[in-house]
């Protein structure tokens, strides 16, 4: 039954492309194969169109040009390429988080009725960490301050940015300070970043990744400061049991995909459909059926167990089973070509916002002023377009697992105070140590056209589990884990080594689950990033050293967007190794290309490891992880110790 | 007789002068015969295709014809310059002492040198479907790999399209 394809590992991901094949709905894949073979010169970062001089290639293979117009070097290419990635990567994410801080500015000011401050506890507890007064202060009066300094931290400050200074190790700080790697102002380094790479600028490769690092880390201010703003609106995430993959979709209910990333849709969306349901049972349905895709998915799973359906390469699959009455999005990660997959099936695409139209689709302008209104009008589209489905055949294919998921920080060191009320990580130090935990993973971000889909997580993951290392999971990395059964406790036996399972076992049974934690812990989407360097701080600072210490490795094994490479920026920035299973754009460029994967680790400690073949990475992650533990004087599997 | 063989040609106006052509020929002709693998391995080398601009800016591919009585074998004094059974023709290396005979003799102009010996198109690049690197890199279809029959019909469509109206 469950029989991979050559796209896809996921069997419900494979009954769908056949059916495209036999309904001749185009695909990614098809465009993918049409678009092959892909240029050389954009594959190894050797094209330059930053002026209207070029465009300018560089030949690889030496014989052709060796130097752009305007005199720049294949590492200047490359560099200036690399930076702009980030810098994109870096407005994606602090962009979503100014949403946030704006609708909860609105909720400060009594301005937007149908959101409130969910969180309290959550608030002070940053209200704190950023210097704000919370004794005697009413919960408004305190968001209007972290609003305030949220927006803040967009413009240039002598002080720079608060997120930046108050989450990272006092080390850490200190150190990027002294590299000239700490941010002046979110917006302020996305700007200087597209300054000195625009024409006749900066011409030294490391001065550029070193503008590229500094504004990484504005990249993990403004995710940090998402990842925080969502909680205090929505909820801290807690642990939520539910399903995951295209089985979730009901052939008699109002199936409605929530896709994009900001909560400040899909939590709105899942609220109200809930008070819907009265509405489309009276159209003849079962109910309404809000499911998740990509991260918008993640967020509402970690706070309302809203089952996903699929995620990232997979989106179109979604439509495709017929089922889909109404996919809406807010921005990034969604494919334009949603609208001509929505007009084949007939599934009624909603986008909301001004800033990610798409011709094809129904837009609806949702505000946070009239969310609700908003909300209630895009479900009734909803229902509507499922009178005309209703009783017509749908092909949902029979796939799902169980997820068990909602691990935040806190909900992390609340299971772990169950263990050691007083000093929560030490329990987990303590596994460390003692090598029942060999070291943390962290699999992040998407699913590329050009791999196998799920392929390189499901190969790595297995791998590490087997070696007793701990594997954190956010956005659609989480989502490849979760529809191949990673999150399902159940799994644990045949999944995990000895040493993590044990450990599982102690904290899921100390915690009253009558069983283990999931294999793999979901710590949220990929703004939550920000949540496993939180937990790495928080480790690094009770052992009393820098994250650069700490075994612990990311992994982007299927990595896409801009995002990506702006989160695995900060991740090298702060001290981890970091592995991307795709080729990053700067190969042609040599130097730049030998200290991202190995001169940086002199500066702070991470560095790339790029590795295609999964087996490989797997290898190279858990020698990574060695190598840190030998760091740290602490064993490693045979015995080979420092 | 159907014809069977296959030849690169051309349809200049599709040509955006991008160089993929130049680039995947030089990569098929590496050691790793991939472009990743012979970046990291310090390998360099040469495209057997190359982009003119003509005088009005346009940009055309210019290519081996591997032509039958083919001018630069008949003109090499070494017999480095040699013809298969097949009328693909090569440069044995070995035997080349870069006295540009060939050059000089190429109708096309397409014969160039590199620092020692004239770089040559020896269609040692075909993939699984036996289609040559360049036609297959070429994003624009301004290269194709057909039998003479399919690329004059090809070209004579147009033509009897406008005589037909």
């Amino acid at each position: 039954m469950t029989k991979p394809c050559a796209v896809s590992l996921d069997p419900a991901v494979c009954e769908m492309v056949e059916k495209a094949k036999r309904l001749g709905v185009e695909t990614v894949w098809d465009r993918y194969q049409a678009m092959l073979p892909q240029c050389g010169f954009g594959d190894t970062g050797l094209c330059c169109r930053h002026c209207l001089q070029g465009p300018c290639r560089i030949d690889p293979l030496g014989n052709g040009p060796k130097l752009g117009i305007c005199g720049a070097t294949a590492d200047v290419f490359v560099a200036r390429g690399l930076d702009r990635a980030i810098a994109a990567g870096t407005a994606s994410h602090s962009g979503h988080a100014r949403h946030l801080a704006h609708t909860l500015k609105l909720v400060a000011e009594g301005k937007a009725p149908d959101y409130s401050i969910k969180d309290p506890a959550k608030l002070r507890a940053v209200a704190q960490r950023l210097g704000v007064a919370t004794e005697g202060r009413d919960d408004r009066e305190i968001a209007r301050d972290v609003c305030r300094i949220a927006l803040a931290d967009f413009a240039e400050q002598e002080t720079g940015v608060a997120w930046a200074n108050t989450t990272l190790t006092k080390k850490r700080v200190e150190h990027l300070n002294e590299l000239n790697a700490m941010p002046k102002g979110i917006d302020y380094e996305i700007s200087d970043i597209m300054h000195r790479t625009s024409y006749g600028v900066d011409a030294d490769p490391v001065s550029l990744l070193v503008a590229g690092m500094r504004c990484a880390i504005g990249d993990l201010a403004g995710s940090y400061m998402g990842t925080d703003i969502s909680d205090i609106l929505f909820g801290t995430p807690v642990p939520v049991v539910t399903e995951a993959n295209m089985g979730v979709l009901k052939a008699d209910a109002v199936n409605v995909a929530v896709h994009g990333h900001n909560p400040v849709l899909s939590d709105i969306i899942v609220t109200v459909a809930q008070e819907m349901q009265d509405e489309a049972r009276a159209a003849g349905a079962s109910g309404i059926n809000v499911v998740g895709i990509c991260c918008t998915g993640n967020e509402v799973l970690m706070r309302h167990g809203i089952p996903p359906c699929t995620h990232s390469v997979s989106q179109e699959m979604a439509m495709l089973t017929g089922a889909l009455d109404a996919m809406v999005v807010d921005y990034q990660c969604v494919m334009p070509s949603v609208a001509t997959v929505a007009e084949c099936m007939g599934t009624l695409l909603v986008t909301t916002t001004d800033m990610a139209k798409i011709p094809g689709a129904t837009h609806v302008a949702f505000k946070e002023e009239t969310a609700g209104e908003d909300a209630r009008k895009i479900l009734r589209m909803a229902i509507e377009n499922f009178t005309k489905r209703k009783g017509k055949p749908v092909d949902i294919p029979q796939y799902k697992e169980k997820v068990v998921a909602g691990f935040s920080v806190e909900a992390i060191i609340a299971a772990l105070s169950k263990l050691d009320a007083e000093d929560p990580l030490k329990p987990l130090i303590d596994n460390i140590v003692a090598g029942n935990i060999r070291g943390v993973v962290l699999f992040a971000g998407c699913n590329n056209v050009k791999i196998q889909q799920d392929k390189g997580f499901v190969t790595i993951c297995r791998r590490l589990l087997k070696e007793n290392v701990l594997v954190i999971a956010t956005g659609c990395g989480a989502g490849a884990l979760m529809r191949h059964g990673f999150m399902d406790p159940a799994n644990v036996d045949e999944l995990c080594g000895d040493g993590l399972k044990a450990v599982l076992y102690a904290i899921g049974e100390a915690n009253g689950l009558g069983g283990p934690l999931p294999p793999t812990i979901h710590i949220g989407s990929c703004v939550d990033n920000s949540r496993a360097v939180r937990l790495a701080t928080a480790l690094a600072d009770r052992l009393g050293v820098d994250v650069d210490k700490l075994p612990v490795v990311a992994s982007a094994a299927e990595a896409v967007a801009e995002k990506a490479v702006s989160i695995g920026t900060y991740a090298v920035t702060i001290g981890l190794p970091v592995h991307v299973g795709v080729m990053l754009p700067v190969l042609g460029g040599p130097t730049v290309t030998k200290v991202l994967t190995d001169k940086v680790k002199d500066l702070t400690g991470g560095y790339f490891i790029v590795e295609l073949e999964p087996d490989k990475a797997a290898e190279k992650i858990l020698a990574a992880i060695d190598e840190r533990r030998k760091g740290l004087g602490l064993s490693v599997p045979g015995g080979d110790q420092a | 007789m159907k014809q069977q063989r296959r030849e690169v040609f051309v349809f200049a106006d599709r040509c955006m002068g991008c160089h993929s052509c130049e680039l995947a020929c030089a990569t098929a002709h590496t050691a790793a015969g991939n472009l990743y693998g012979a970046i990291l391995g310090g390998e360099t080398g040469y495209g057997r295709i190359f982009i003119d601009l003509t005088p009005t800016g346009s940009r055309v591919p210019v290519h081996c014809h591997h032509c039958a009585n083919a001018p630069c074998v008949a003109a090499c004094p070494m017999d480095a310059m040699r013809q298969r059974e097949d009328r693909t023709s090569y440069l044995d290396e070995e035997n080349c002492i870069g006295c540009w005979s060939c050059v000089a003799e190429c109708p096309f102009g397409y014969l160039q040198n590199s620092d020692f010996l004239p770089i040559k198109c020896d269609r040692n690049c075909l993939d699984d479907e036996g289609v040559p690197a360049c036609v297959r890199a070429c994003p624009t279809h301004a290269l194709v790999y057909m039998t003479t029959a399919e690329y004059s019909a090809a070209r004579r469509r147009p033509r009897a399209k406008a005589a037909a109206r």
